[in-house]
């Protein structure tokens, strides 16, 4: 691998990094407030959703799931873009992640929360659901556990909180750099933050040791969470959602749509916060490489799951096969394809083509062809079940699309009020890899790289 | 010993005159929703006859399907709700409890007859209409789900009644509204427990088949059929 670049010193990249902590511009409230609104407009038709009922919904029988299961499980599945890909790229010891770590998990810890919050927007009785817990009922009635959905809401709690604490341990010693270049209330915030780290060699050791847990134990978690999700569709005598396959096929899918989520944010901060030196070529090329074979093993899934239920013929998968193949839904569903398999193919499979904009624009495909992937195991089932008397269609109503743009703005928003309170890019893990490389070269600039470090 | 209830429904006796899906309106609350709201999806017949067209012009059939809730033994809709609000009572009806429902509609979706029906909003009826409500059965508000029950209120009612008067229930005693107003005797209903019940012995018969049988939901309710005029005709 070619690549001339100058490298940033680390006064430089401490600089680099801080700027948009330190210092912030007009353009950042402005955007703030754009994006608030959005997200009040959404939070607003929710309530006058709840207040109404979902009347108001596109919802009906047949078919009572729509827009907000399909937004459940797209965000649900973007959320494993970061965890699960810095985790295993931690424990792989790939040391291209280090710029690229952070902006990930990120992006899971805020899909997650914005995806754990469909479930409750899409309840008939949305207040009830505290049901859900296993608190201690005096009429000694608990939650069923034999419910998908029961299994969900453990999963998918189970694994906000473990993105959390992973997305959190390696902030650490970048809120106390931040503590000790910054005076006043930023200076105390921090300091509470970092929880008196001073880079003794105990908490480095500790550090280490707490990261390497946390990506050992994330990975199975991330994996049974959207297995989990799969099951509320694959245990119900549902055509074609009553498939062994669902289990991998959605995590396939969540991984796929999680790093196109993953490449389109890296390139907007790359952009936005002139991280030219540290977001390079070679993490979208990388990246890229990564989408590539996803998109291959999502193709596979895809059709492995076609060809079987063709080959089978059976009665009750027969329609709703026809229907996204050749029918009402066929449309949507060779969009999906193009975009997800076909479009992305020669700009992920030629190294010349995969380039940042190369990446992007495959990206952008993925995250429309995914969510399109949602809708299509969602909707066309419940059209066309077992009894053909009670066949039916879905149309979204506005109140499904507003929420749903709002989610999207939701995602945006806490990314900025993210890169406003925290560098995006783990700044300690930056220098341990500038060392190590120069390290490697036994340069002169060695020793003073280590005598700065801790 | 336990009642099972059961119900028999004779395919070459029904006429698709839906008195069936009238009474059981009245009888358990069901609110109409009117004609917008019902064309797009929200009408609830807890009892519905789907007709299908047997054969082509002009050597056509049309045939009459009386569909309500199967009252599965393995019921597909009981073990998605994260509520147990969709529960296997006693007597192996799939009962409904509205207070505990939160309206996750899984139970509907998994439900492969599609008998189970959303409450979209509040129920109302015009003035003087709320009169005729019968007060043996809840009212169903915005956000829950709600189906058939073979008007438990009804087995209930009887249960005490014969309690009341020390005796044993008779078959043919309680009778849910649909089976009270079917003038062709079409539907049967009683206890599945009981083998000499008029529903036992029509279960039993040659004639009889469950809906979607490759399901395994194992139905309490069986349809009774000859073979097919179209399969015979061609034979």
């Amino acid at each position: 691998m070619i690549h001339h670049r100058v490298k940033p010193t680390d006064r430089n990249m401490i600089e680099d990094l801080l700027r948009p902590v330190l210092h912030t511009t007009w353009r950042f409230y402005l955007a703030v407030a754009i994006l608030g609104g959005i997200v009040l407009t959404g939070l607003s038709t929710w309530m006058y959703q709840a207040y109404n009922g979902l009347v108001v919904t596109g919802d009906n029988w047949p078919v009572y799931w729509g827009f907000h299961e399909t937004n459940f499980v797209f965000w649900i599945g973007i959320s494993h873009a970061g965890t699960l890909i810095s985790a295993i790229l931690r424990i792989c010891n790939a040391t291209w992640r280090r710029p690229v770590t952070r902006c990930a998990e990120a992006i899971t810890a805020f899909a997650l929360m914005i995806g754990g919050i469909f479930p409750l927007i899409h309840l008939g009785r949305p207040w009830l659901a505290w049901w859900l817990l296993p608190y201690p009922s005096e009429r000694g009635i608990w939650p069923n556990y034999r419910s998908p959905l029961a299994w969900d809401f453990f999963a998918i709690n189970t694994y906000l909180i473990g993105s959390l604490l992973f997305l959190a341990l390696p902030m650490i010693p970048d809120f106390a750099m931040i503590r000790d270049r910054s005076t006043g209330l930023r200076h105390k915030i921090y300091g509470l933050l970092s929880k008196g780290w001073y880079g003794t060699p105990k908490q480095w050791h500790r550090l280490e040791a707490a990261m390497h847990i946390m990506a050992l134990a994330i990975i199975p978690v991330a994996v049974s969470v959207h297995t989990i999700v799969s099951f509320d569709f694959s245990m119900a005598v549902v055509p074609m959602w009553h498939s062994t396959i669902f289990g991998p096929y959605f995590v396939a899918g969540a991984i796929f749509s999680g790093i196109a989520a993953l490449i389109i944010a890296m390139a907007i901060l790359r952009k936005i916060l002139h991280l030219e030196k540290y977001l390079e070529p070679i993490h979208f090329q990388n990246l890229g490489k990564l989408l590539f074979t996803m998109s291959m093993l999502w193709g596979y899934f895809v059709f492995n799951e076609r060809l079987t239920t063709w080959y089978g013929n059976g009665t009750a998968e027969m329609p709703v096969f026809q229907a996204t193949q050749s029918g009402r839904y066929a449309p949507l569903f060779w969009l999906m394809v193009f975009c997800n398999f076909v479009m992305p193919f020669p700009f992920l499979a030629i190294r010349r083509m995969r380039t940042i904009t190369g990446t992007v624009i495959a990206s952008c495909g993925v995250v429309v062809g995914m969510w399109l992937e949602r809708f299509l195991i969602v909707v066309p089932s419940l059209s066309y079940k077992a009894m053909p008397y009670s066949w039916g269609h879905y149309m979204p109503r506005w109140p499904e699309v507003v929420i749903m743009s709002s989610s999207f703005a939701a995602l945006v928003l806490l990314y900025l009020l993210f890169t406003k309170f925290v560098p995006i890019i783990s700044l300690w893990e930056l220098r341990v890899g500038e060392h190590s490389e120069l390290k490697a070269a036994e340069s002169v600039q060695a020793a003073e790289a280590a005598g700065e470090l801790v | 010993m336990a009642h099972r209830w059961g119900m028999a429904v004779d395919l070459d006796r029904c006429t698709g005159c839906e008195a069936c899906v009238t009474a059981c309106h009245s009888e358990n609350n069901i609110v109409t929703v009117g004609p917008e709201e019902a064309a797009r999806g929200r009408a609830k017949h807890w009892i519905r006859i789907e007709r299908y067209w047997e054969g082509e012009f002009p050597d056509v059939q049309v045939k009459f399907r009386p569909v309500l809730c199967q009252q599965c033994d393995n019921a597909p809709c009981e073990p998605v709700c994260p509520t147990y609000a969709s529960h296997h009572n006693e007597e192996g009806l799939n009962a409904q409890i509205y207070n505990r429902c939160i309206g996750t509609r899984y139970c509907a979706n998994a439900c492969p007859y599609n008998v189970r029906f959303f409450n979209f909003e509040n129920p109302e009826w015009d003035k003087p209409l709320d009169l005729q409500l019968n007060p043996d059965v809840s009212l169903r508000e915005n956000g829950v789900m709600e189906k058939c029950t073979f008007c438990i209120q009804r087995i209930n009612a009887g249960k005490i009644a014969a309690e009341a008067e020390n005796r044993a229930l008779k078959d043919g005693e309680i009778k849910p509204a649909c089976v009270q107003s079917c003038t062709a005797n079409a539907l049967v209903f009683g206890d599945l427990n009981d083998p000499e019940s008029a529903v036992s012995r029509l279960s039993r018969s040659t004639r009889g088949s469950k809906l979607l049988e490759e399901f395994n939901t194992q139905p309490k309710v069986t349809y009774l059929q000859r073979e097919s005029w179209h399969d015979s005709s061609q034979g």
